[in-house]
């Protein structure tokens, strides 16, 4: 609707809550960015010089790659044990997930529980997951076991919300009629829950895998976890191999498209499907 | 020919794929030489280490307002990539989608150039970007902003060309030029479902800023990799309850900004 301002001119967007709010986020985000730039830590860094060196450094990485310091066999070996870590923490992250969403869903577990549950998972989301691959280190010492279970706590914690929230979405009727006709507990789970939710389950659980891949490899250059990222660290910080940096980039960045690649035709099938 | 059992042969694919995922798991266990033993051993073990070691106290709360001040650094951080890298991500999306492009040709380089950058996972980034800007707040900036980019561009192009289609035909009727198009109808329409994902970034680059950080020796993470390392393990578990309260809190108020916004 429009409405006539002073200068005469038709205002064509009134003044919803909505628009309101829009308006207020886009100056405080703004306000927020210019402030930012105030308190950087440049370190004597001149920023157009480096950002000229960025684009010559691209052009090694991207056109000039080559290996030097590891050879193709443990490149590709290094990329395994890397996907290897995002494989094994997302399934183990799912079978925990599987169980505790159960109880983390309002229509299938008592109130109390499922709020404790979701606290819990909301704290165990909001520790980056680095801190929890660093943490379970002193026990268990730097490497795969460690960034085991660093990582499949927070997928798990990623996952419980996940899930549960698919529970969440089956029609209350189904569930009523199942406990009317005498269903035992883990009998709605497995003849109503389970089979109208497992196309969402494995899309989300697909979600995470992608996640771990990339996690895997932050984990190899930060928290000594192996695979590609330790080779890319290595590469970067102690060869400073820019062109061995750009190969083992061309591997993760081939990888990765492929999962995404996976993910939308999942997407498009689960779409398709209804 | 006897008619197929539904249910045989739906339990029939189940086992099937739940055997391939055993192998694959085993596979994986194989390959990445973990050791279940020790795994299952170590939770215990670290709860109880934890809880003996890992508390703040008073000598870690003498630290806090240096923490604090790692902390808005990173916050500050991931809020500016964030926007600017969707301020660009929004001009090249524009480029990208099919409703809006100049031409043709431009859709598969910047779809191109987006996924490059957004399946670069961020701490490669960071490591590539060390060559160029060395232990400076400049490295995260960048690799929280390429992978922002990255994404933003592609979740926009889809959103404009899912709201702009009709409104873009009715406005070019009128004989609306390109830029009254895009700024009268598609941008209005885009903001909300931006808006969401910018936010959706911020969280995300929170997270993704404490890991580049123990990288380039810059925020809050270069402030726990610090304490963590010389063994000050009541600061550590400080400054992880302050990145604790920080993500909740801000996840929280982007969740209200969301319902007001949506």
């Amino acid at each position: 609707m429009g409405v006539m301002t002073h200068s005469g001119r038709i205002r064509v967007r009134p003044l919803t809550k909505a628009n309101l709010s829009i308006q207020i986020t886009l100056i405080g985000l703004t306000l927020l960015t210019i402030y930012s730039f105030s308190t950087f830590d440049a370190r004597n860094i001149n920023l157009f010089a480096a950002l000229g060196e960025m684009l010559n450094n691209f052009r090694m990485l991207f056109f000039e790659p080559r290996l030097k310091n590891t050879d193709w066999a443990e490149l590709w070996h290094a990329l395994l044990v890397t996907i290897g870590l995002g494989f094994l923490t997302t399934i183990f992250g799912a079978i925990i997930a599987f169980f505790l969403a159960l109880l983390a869903a309002q229509n299938l577990a008592p109130r109390w529980l499922a709020q404790v549950i979701r606290a819990g998972t909301a704290f165990v989301r909001a520790v980056p997951t680095v801190l929890w691959v660093l943490f379970f280190a002193v026990s268990a010492g730097l490497g795969s076991v460690a960034a085991v279970l660093g990582m499949t706590f927070h997928s798990a914690g990623y996952l419980i919300k996940a899930y549960s929230e698919s529970f969440e979405e089956i029609e209350p009727g189904v569930l009523e009629a199942l406990r009317a006709s005498g269903a035992s507990w883990w009998q709605t789970i497995f003849q109503a829950v389970l089979p109208a939710s497992a196309s969402a389950l494995l899309s989300w659980t697909f979600v995470r895998f992608e996640i771990n891949f990339s996690t895997a490899i932050a984990m190899g250059a930060t928290a000594g976890a192996g695979g590609i990222g330790y080779n890319m660290f290595m590469a970067s910080v102690y060869y400073l191999d820019l062109r061995e940096l750009g190969a083992l980039s061309y591997a993760i960045l081939l990888f990765a498209m492929l999962l995404e690649w996976l993910a939308t035709r999942m997407k498009a099938n689960l779409g398709a499907k209804g | 020919m006897q008619p197929l059992d539904i249910f045989h042969l739906r339990r029939r694919h189940a086992i099937f794929f739940f055997l391939v995922l055993a192998a694959l798991t085993y596979g994986a266990i194989l390959v990445t030489e973990y050791d279940t033993v020790r795994g299952l051993s170590a939770i215990p073990r670290a709860a109880t280490w934890a809880l003996r070691n890992f508390i703040p106290d008073a000598e870690a709360f003498a630290r806090l307002p240096r923490i604090l001040d790692k902390l808005l650094e990173t916050v500050l951080m991931s809020v500016s990539s964030a926007t600017v890298a969707s301020a660009c991500g929004l001009v090249v999306a524009l480029m990208g989608a099919t409703t809006t492009r100049l031409h043709p040709w431009l859709s598969l380089p910047a779809r191109g150039i987006a996924s490059i950058f957004r399946n670069i996972d961020v701490s490669a980034w960071a490591l590539i970007l060390l060559f160029s800007f060395g232990q400076s707040s400049y490295t995260g900036y960048f690799a929280l902003f390429f992978v922002t980019f990255g994404f933003i561009v592609r979740v926009m192009i889809e959103t404009i060309d899912e709201v702009s289609t009709e409104s873009v035909e009715a406005l070019r009727a009128t004989g609306a030029g390109y830029l009254a198009i895009i700024s009268q109808s598609i941008i209005p329409a885009c903001l909300p479902q931006l808006i969401s994902w910018v936010l959706f970034m911020i969280e995300t680059n929170i997270r993704s800023a404490t890991l580049v950080g123990i990288l380039t020796g810059t925020g809050i993470g270069f402030a726990f990799d610090l304490y963590f390392k010389s063994f000050n393990y009541s600061s550590a578990s400080l400054v992880v309850l302050v990145i604790v309260v920080a993500v909740l809190l801000i996840e929280s108020l982007s969740n209200a900004i969301r319902r007001a916004v949506l």
